[in-house]
């Protein structure tokens, strides 16, 4: 028997999760106008990274974790420069899709080659595992640590993108490339960058938040779905959008789970579609 | 630039109607799936049902350009109405088909309100929560689907009274073959209809659609009624044929692997969409029957490299090489 | 000379901005009207009015009578008000004919058929024909829209807005962007117009102006500043001041 707290708790969680990961496709979808459908095999080949990093290759969770974000993102910027730049800003969205799937099947085969087909755990430190007793309750220290780098995230995003010279260019990007470009902002290197702060974070999510999405090769597609809609509904490009939906849907999510199992995720699927069809730029995003 | 496949060559050179020249071709295949391969009429007869799906989703994303992943849940919709159907007493396969088709043209109509009205980012993911809902009410609903068992025990009457389905799938086979047929030259006159016109019109510009006077918005939903029927005859073929519904036929695995298979045949006139799903599924067939991860990383490859190479499809681009540079004829 | 195309204080707004402030005008059929104005006055808005792209923020637009403002703007091209568009929109895969001929089975309720063949209509592929040879593109008619020159594509354009039988026609800049060796032919198309229909176009060519239209509107800050024939234009003391002399080729009549 759960009590409300631990489910709550687990929500944010999952919704901190589902953030940390969704929030670089949110960008991408934002700048780059692609849907990234191979969003979610970046995220697993950081988890992937972090695992082997971590059982094979013996080093301490946090040096997992930056072999894990910088290895995903030089995996990536191939894939970047050599066929992500074909389909920026174009609104043709079959290609994308295509493209995207294609990737994202391709990835998983090679991952699937690689590693097998078993789940892949992230063994955490002695720090984060087990309970930390905040006074009135024991919540999980994983938890604490996971909604604690979601904050630190929407934070130090916030600033990147209001506070410095970097955000200010990329916004200037989304609004008007043409115009950027007449003002000297080189484009293609925003691209490139946001391309890998997307993926990056992405990664990151991906090792973090191994815990509630295990690391197997079908990852790739099976979270995917939910990525999408969480960019979907809280609006392309906005981080406070992608924060909210988030954690909306993590709510959503876990509380339909645990009150109405045999249904699976008929009205989760429901209120993603009602959203969308109410608010089809998302509850925060700007029609392009 | 204009290029024409090898049919409507045929078409014109010959001055056949391209309904004609579909259903021979069909023929020609079928009989010679028949006699080459009669150890494997079970697989092909699955095949031909995959093809409908195909077919049906040329028609949405090809002729109107609808971005979906949610094709499938309308064939699984036909497949689990005709199945249920049959386990209640109605057994005549050709009546199964109707009732196959009749649901998931219902299902399509629905799902097309749903997914054209928007367009982009949006039209994706609420096809994808389409397909997602169908699979948790399909898992939710055993008592009608059978749920992650599916559904099993159809047993049909004989064709016609007459052609009863026996052990090696002949006449499941045939039966198949003849649907498709009939199938292909009723879209083949469809699409060249002033409705057909029309969508593709919509497809190019959609503004342009309303500045003639045309209503895009309902055109779409009726085009995805159709193409819903043509889903829920191949899913109610594959419920006929094989004798069990499952899961897996509304997933959205499933619509991926049907665009995939459009692709690459070349979506926006039907022949791609057949060549695709046949072309496709003969080398699944084959590939993955060593390790179903190599197929996934072979056909990842594949995508991308048609979207960079061969954007219109690898036999469009096939093509393109063979004919001609001919105008356009389409008044003769 | 029937009342077609009524506006009434027609006035838009996006936030804090007033692109149109209460414009009134009417047009009746036969009617040849150049709708004029230096850049950023609002004309494109007021045209996206009129043929339903945009809804007004006040006021409203009639059409024979009926209210139509909150008409979409396939029932009003149903009805006869038709516009062409600055920059061509056309159904770019379809080929000429193709194009001209949807707008004609449109017209006469035929797209909802879907057994007969596109093609097989007689009266249809006359009256395809027909048309492309008044707008002297009927040699092009079996040509896709992607191997079009610019200027046959802005005729092609004009085919399909006559193919739907307007009564109101709504000219964005018809000659725009087209070379010089072309522009000609549309002048040529748009003085065989239908005489009984009512043409508004917009142009900011002055020679064109005066060739053509019976009347002009002269929009300047989103008002209606003048309305009258196009040799009182140039003398008008406000449509100097608003154009501040940035029109060179305006004309003195003679």
């Amino acid at each position: 028997m759960r009590t409300i707290f631990s489910i709550g708790i687990d929500a944010v969680a999952y919704g901190m999760v589902l953030f940390t990961i969704s929030i670089g496709l949110s960008i991408m979808m934002g700048l780059m106008r692609v849907v990234n459908l191979a969003h979610g095999a970046f995220a697993m080949i950081g988890g992937y990274l972090a695992s082997y990093a971590l059982r094979s290759m013996g080093t301490n969770y946090a040096v997992a974790i930056v072999v894990a974000v910088g290895g995903t993102i030089l995996i990536s910027a191939p894939l970047e420069l050599l066929l992500y730049r074909r389909i920026y800003r174009k609104s043709d969205a079959l290609a994308q899709l295509l493209l995207t799937i294609g990737i994202t099947f391709f990835i998983i085969g090679v991952a699937n080659f690689i590693f097998g087909p078993t789940l892949k755990s992230i063994p955490l430190p002695a720090v984060l595992s087990g309970p930390l007793d905040i006074g009135f309750r024991m919540i999980p220290t994983h938890r604490v640590f996971v909604i604690a780098c979601g904050g630190v995230i929407v934070l130090a995003l916030w600033y990147l993108l209001d506070r410095t010279e970097f955000g200010v260019r990329l916004r200037a990007t989304v609004d008007n490339s043409d115009m950027a470009e007449s003002l000297g902002i080189q484009t293609e290197l925003i691209y490139s960058a946001t391309f890998a702060l997307a993926v990056g974070l992405g990664a990151f999510g991906g090792v973090i938040g191994a815990e509630i999405l295990p690391i197997e090769p079908f990852y790739a597609l099976r979270y995917m779905v939910v990525f999408l809609v969480v960019v979907s509904v809280g609006g392309a490009g906005s981080i406070l959008g992608a924060l909210s939906a988030s954690l909306l849907l993590g709510l959503a999510d876990t509380t339909g789970k645990y009150l109405a199992p045999e249904f699976g995720e008929f009205f989760f699927y429901l209120a993603v579609i009602l959203i969308v069809f109410l608010f089809p730029h998302g509850l925060f995003g700007r029609a392009h | 630039m204009v290029t024409m496949w090898w049919t409507e060559e045929a078409t014109a050179r010959l001055s056949l109607p391209p309904e004609l020249v579909g259903v021979a071709t069909i023929a020609v295949l079928g009989a010679a799936g028949f006699f080459l391969f009669p150890e494997d009429l079970a697989f092909l007869t699955r095949l031909i049902g995959i093809t409908f799906l195909v077919l049906s989703l040329d028609l949405v994303t090809g002729y109107c350009g609808v971005a979906t992943l949610g094709q499938a849940a309308l064939f699984g919709v036909g497949a689990y109405a005709a199945g249920n159907a049959c386990i209640a007493g109605v057994t005549d396969p050709c009546a199964l088909l109707a009732v196959g088709a009749a649901g998931s043209a219902l299902a399509g109509l629905l799902s097309g309100a749903l997914i054209t009205r928007f367009r982009g980012l949006p039209q994706l993911v609420i096809s994808i929560a389409f397909s997602q809902l169908v699979t948790a009410l399909s898992n939710k609903l055993s008592s009608v689907t059978g749920g992650s068992d599916g559904l099993s025990g159809i047993v049909p009457a004989p064709i016609l009274r007459t052609f009863s389905f026996d052990m090696y799938s002949r006449t499941a086979f045939v039966f198949s073959v003849v649907v498709l047929a009939i199938a292909l030259a009723f879209l083949m006159r469809f699409v060249r209809s002033p409705f057909g016109l029309l969508c593709r019109g919509i497809k190019d510009d959609d503004l342009r659609a309303q500045m003639i006077g045309a209503a895009v918005y309902p055109r779409l939903i009726v085009m995805y009624g159709v193409s819903g029927a043509v889903a829920g005859v191949g899913g109610a073929l594959t419920a006929i044929t094989t004798g069990v519904v499952g899961l897996d036929s509304v997933g959205f695995e499933r619509s991926a692997e049907a665009l995939v298979m459009l692709v690459l045949g070349g979506a926006g006139n039907l022949w791609g969409a057949l060549t695709g799903a046949i072309i496709f599924q003969l080398f699944e067939h084959i590939v993955s029957a060593t390790n179903p991860f190599h197929w996934m990383t072979l056909v990842g490859l594949l995508l991308i490299l048609i979207v960079v190479f061969a954007p219109r499809g690898m036999f469009y681009g096939a093509s393109v090489a063979w004919s001609k540079m001919r105008p356009q004829r389409w008044l003769r | 000379m029937t009342l077609l195309l009524g506006l009434h204080d027609v006035s838009k707004s996006f936030g804090g901005l007033h692109v149109n402030r209460d414009v009134s005008f009417d047009l009746v059929s036969g009617d040849r009207v150049a709708l004029i104005g230096p850049n950023g006055a609002g004309k494109t808005t007021l045209v996206n009015i009129i043929s339903g792209d945009l809804t007004p923020s006040y006021g409203r637009i009639t059409f024979e009578g009926e209210d139509i403002t909150g008409l979409s703007i396939a029932h009003r091209a149903h009805r006869g008000l038709v516009r062409t568009f600055q920059i061509t929109r056309l159904f770019s895969t379809l080929t000429a004919t193709e194009n001209v001929a949807l707008a004609v089975m449109q017209r006469k309720g035929m797209t909802r058929r879907f057994l007969s063949v596109a093609g097989s209509s007689s009266d249809v592929r006359s009256e395809c024909q027909e048309l492309l040879q008044t707008l002297g593109i009927g040699h092009l008619a079996g040509l896709r829209v992607s191997e079009l020159a610019y200027g046959q594509q802005r005729l092609l354009e004009m085919a399909i807005g006559l193919a739907l039988r307007p009564k109101v026609l709504l000219l964005d800049e018809p000659a725009a962007g087209v070379p010089h060796d072309e522009a000609p032919k549309i002048l040529e198309a748009i003085e065989r117009l239908p005489p009984d229909i009512a043409v508004l176009m917009i142009e900011h060519d002055m020679d064109l102006v005066f060739r053509f239209a019976k009347r002009v509107l002269v929009l300047a800050n989103g008002k209606l500043i003048f309305e009258g024939t196009p040799s009182a234009v140039t003398a008008d003391e406000e449509v100097r001041r608003a154009y501040l002399g940035s029109y060179a080729d305006a004309r003195r009549p003679t």
